[in-house]
């Protein structure tokens, strides 16, 4: 097998809060983490919000706050990923596609923004904009100028101006209708097929499913489940996968009662127990890991086939 | 184009509605005064040497005989004509003593204006990038103290290290003593100017330094901050390229906002090192009862610190493209 | 947990020391009062000695004690115009909010304000009212009410349109529950904090006053008469009596200035977590 461009095991990212009056505390975001990424493969990891998605994404960047803590092990081409290694490699190999316009500065030019100081960059900026089908006249643009669908393009064209081999991209596409979305997704995969990684970071599971080779559904900062997109809804998953799989339009619009705990105030063992209708007494303790091969489920069953 | 000229007009009109009120303001305030002009000493020796002209207008604006609105309009009405009225105290026209008094104060105030926004700029973009390590901390105890620390006691400290201990500089007025205003270099005007704007700078810093430093911090939060270094930026490229082009458009608010301050300062600086421009001026005539020359200099203050105001809108559109290129587009 | 409990503790224990040193000033400024104005010509113009901690000026008499009354009295004035104009900032500001034809001329008199330098305001409305402590109290408080008032102005409009303001309205709950109940506990800290934070430029400003001689009489042992008859003395070399006297001021103002820092640090919530 090929080394995974990226591994990530047993991550946990927590951050130091003040409480009201009493004093501080760390709050636990993301616990216990796993998750693998072979070149050429789209991995789309699903939670809904609040779940700490977006801060893998930063975590992976090198981009946490000060008063973020992360411990676990995460490797990129085999060797660990530092932070020092994260900063030498992020924009170069490691790239962001942030969520919207409001990632670029409103003040600046899109080609002074990709150019991102550095000169000679013309031809190329030039050629990855003409590559999405952005015409010269975009470098002179604001981003406040610019549509939906363009920001978009742009934000992916300033990620791939370098060869990047792990294109990380955190809900790239909101606020789009359904050919623009299917059309920038088209564009991730255009990415995966040249030997790019993509970690595909979404709320939405129906996009994930059609975008994506695998799956990583989060809930409450956990990976309840890893396991591939095809096939998906046809076998065992996690009660929360299940119930997910049913949430979706076309399966039965079935909403699942209750709502996510906010961090730090989950209970003792599995977090979806809570909410799950098949909880037993076991939940409350640790939960095991079910693995086969790469897929695995945090539950104390066998999985459940919705 | 139309946009432009209705922009300018309201302006204008709002331009001529402040000074109204401000000089109707100062008016009463002066007519309330029970510190009679022409009963000081400075009016009475004044009057001597003035034509029975002159005191009959005077007369006419403070005396007790007129009612105060009747004796507003007059002046209103001669100030339409180009005419503020004669100073008591320097016995000349008002707006020669402001236009004498201006000239040796914009060059105190325009250094200070400079030097206080550049370093203001300087020390709050670095304070605000680094937000709680030493620059930080370093910026904001230096603000702190500062902002506590009177003006004139500054200058009062200055002079007593500068010139008193070290003797380097002269303790005051513009030019040195018993020397012709046309005998005077620029190196003595120079000198005798450094003191007082270096006062003046050292207290704008610190107010632009706070303000710049939060608008800073809260920059750095942004989210096209963070894309920023998610692309590989180095610090120093992303506190240059988008840190400083993003804190300008609050800088020039800031920057022009900070003539009034500026203004203010000079009255007490100048007073303390006797250099003879509008701030002194201002006080000797509050001292000596000279009204129509404290109305004079508080009009023409009023309308320096609107224009300031509005240079400070023109520059915005200017600069900022949201307004820029969506006002184009219209 | 511990770190965090002893940073808040640290605070308000910041607070107490601040109003203790300055309680400690105001009294003692009192009490010293006759001992400020005793002239003794066998030892004036003396430097600074450890009978005269801050020398003595040419009448004699001891400058700490001159100088503790003068802070004194500036402290009582500044108190006293803090929360005058802190009043009327509330009111104002209250009238602005609730009212569109009061809003227009609440605006305007703020502009006013604004459109004129300080210094120069207070000058003419020191001159109205013939100078002395009542030009110096009724001129700082028309110069310090415009931002409370603008601030509290902006925070009533916002509540107003708060929805959960406007469901309690729809439940029928009268406006003056509402009003105490859900306006009074958002508009009291930025109240408070406001006027705190007025102190040290009412303090600031009375000095600044009395100095260039607007103030308060020159016979009155005022902060601002105090560091303007050190400046006389400044060229012939008689440093201390302007250096302490300054230096004490500066140490006050600073006191009040930390006093509102910590009072907006405890009451706004955005900043108790910093």
């Amino acid at each position: 097998m090929e080394t995974p461009v990226l591994e990530v095991e047993d991550l946990s990212i927590s951050f130091t809060q003040y409480a009201h009056g009493a004093g501080r505390r760390e709050l636990p975001v993301i616990k216990g983490l796993d998750l693998t990424i072979q070149p050429g493969e789209i991995s789309a990891v699903v939670g809904s919000s609040g779940s700490g998605k977006s801060l893998l994404a930063h975590a992976l960047l090198g981009l946490l706050p000060y008063n973020a803590s992360c411990t676990g092990t995460i490797r990129y081409r085999g060797q660990p990923l530092t932070e020092k290694r994260s900063e030498q490699l992020r924009g170069k190999e490691i790239v962001l596609v942030p969520q919207s316009v409001n990632f670029l500065d409103p003040l600046m030019q899109v080609g002074p923004q990709l150019a991102r100081g550095r000169k000679n960059r013309k031809e190329k900026i030039r050629a990855v904009l003409a590559r999405y089908g952005l015409g010269r006249e975009t470098e002179d643009l604001y981003p406040f100028e610019l549509s939906g669908g363009m920001a978009r393009r742009v934000l992916i064209s300033s990620a791939v101006l370098e060869k990047p081999s792990l294109v990380i991209a955190d809900e790239p596409t909101p606020g789009l209708d359904g050919p623009s979305a299917k059309r920038i997704l088209g564009h991730f995969r255009e990415l995966a097929d040249e030997g790019a990684a993509v970690l595909f970071i979404t709320h939405d599971l129906e996009l994930a499913l059609t975008a994506a080779d695998r799956v990583a559904v989060f809930y409450a900062g956990v990976t309840v489940e890893e396991c591939p997109a095809a096939g998906f809804g046809c076998q065992a998953h996690h009660p929360y996968t299940a119930a997910l799989w049913r949430a979706m339009p076309g399966n039965g619009f079935t909403p699942i009662p209750g709502s996510q705990p906010y961090p730090g105030q989950e209970g003792k063992g599995c977090p979806f127990a809570p909410r799950c209708d098949r909880r037993t007494e076991g939940c409350t303790g640790a939960i095991p890991i079910r693995r086969e091969g790469r897929n695995y489920i945090r539950c104390v069953r066998e999985g459940v086939v919705p | 184009m139309k946009h432009r000229l209705g922009f300018a007009l309201r302006k204008l009109l709002r331009m001529a509605l402040l000074l109204l009120g401000v000089s109707l303001a100062a008016f009463l305030l002066m007519n309330a005064s029970p510190l009679d002009p022409l009963q000081t000493n400075v009016g009475q020796a004044a009057m001597g040497s003035m034509s029975a002209e002159q005191i009959a207008r005077l007369e006419a604006y403070w005396g007790a005989g007129t009612p105060p609105l009747e004796r507003y309009l007059g002046w209103l009405g001669d100030v339409l004509h180009g005419d503020l009225g004669t100073s008591l105290y320097f016995r000349q026209p008002v707006a020669q003593v402001i236009g004498q008094r201006l000239t040796s104060s914009l060059w105190l105030m325009l250094a200070a204006w400079v030097l206080s926004g550049v370093l203001g700029l300087t020390l709050g973009i670095l304070a605000g990038a680094n937000r709680g390590k030493w620059p930080d901390k370093l910026v904001k105890g230096y603000c702190f103290v500062i902002s506590s620390t009177p003006a004139f006691w500054l200058a009062l400290l200055l002079m007593m290290i500068f010139s008193v201990w070290l003797g380097l500089l002269p303790t005051g007025l513009a030019v040195p003593i018993g020397v012709t205003a046309d005998e005077v270099s620029l190196l003595d005007r120079v000198r005798h100017a450094i003191l007082p704007a270096l006062t003046l700078s050292l207290t704008g810093v610190a107010n632009i330094a706070l303000h710049t430093r939060e608008k800073m911090a809260d920059i750095m939060e942004q989210d096209y901050i963070l894309f920023a270094r998610a692309r590989g930026e180095s610090k120093a490229s992303i506190v240059l390229r988008h840190g400083l082009r993003n804190v300008a458009l609050p800088a020039i608010t800031l920057q022009f906002g900070s003539i009034s301050e500026i203004f203010g300062g000079s009255v007490l600086v100048e007073q303390v090192f006797s250099y003879p421009g509008l701030g002194q001026a201002a006080v000797t005539a509050g001292l000596g009862g000279d009204l129509p020359l404290l109305l004079g200099i508080t009009v023409i203050s009023a309308a320096l610190v609107y224009l300031g105001n509005v240079a400070a809108d023109l520059l915005y559109g200017a600069v900022d493209p949201r307004i820029r290129r969506g006002a184009a587009k219209r | 947990m511990k770190y965090r409990y002893n940073r808040r503790k640290r605070t308000f224990l910041l607070l107490l020391l601040c109003v203790a040193l300055l309680a400690a000033v105001a009294v003692s400024g009192v009490l010293l009062a006759q001992d400020a104005a005793r002239t003794d010509f066998s030892i004036k113009n003396q430097m600074p000695s450890r009978a005269h901690l801050f020398g003595t000026d040419w009448m004699g008499r001891d400058m700490l004690s001159r100088t503790l009354t003068g802070l004194s009295m500036s402290i009582r004035i500044g108190l006293a115009t803090a929360v005058v104009s802190a009043v009327v900032s509330l009111l104002l500001g209250s009238a602005a909010a609730l009212s569109r034809r009061a809003d227009h001329i609440v605006t305007y008199c703020i502009d006013l304000v604004m459109g004129v330098p300080h210094i120069l305001l207070l000058i003419l409305v020191s001159l109205a009212c013939g100078k002395g402590l009542t030009g110096v109290v009724v001129g700082v408080t028309l110069t310090h009410w415009t931002s409370l008032a603008r601030v509290l102005r902006g925070e009533i409009l916002q509540l107003r349109s708060a929805p959960y303001i406007q469901v309690a309205a729809k439940l029928g709950q009268s406006k003056w529950a509402i009003a105490r109940r859900h306006l009074l506990p958002h508009l009291l800290p930025q109240f408070l904090t406001g006027l705190v934070l007025q102190f040290p430029h009412a303090i600031l400003h009375e000095s600044s006053l009395t100095f260039l001689g607007f103030g308060l009489s020159p016979e009155q042992p005022a902060i601002g008469n105090i560091l303007s008859e050190g400046m006389s003395y400044l060229t012939t070399g008689k440093w201390w009596l302007a250096l302490f006297p300054g230096l004490a001021l500066v140490i006050t103002v600073a006191l009040f200035a930390a006093l509102g820092e910590g009072v907006r640090r405890l009451l706004d919530p955005a900043t108790a977590h910093e």
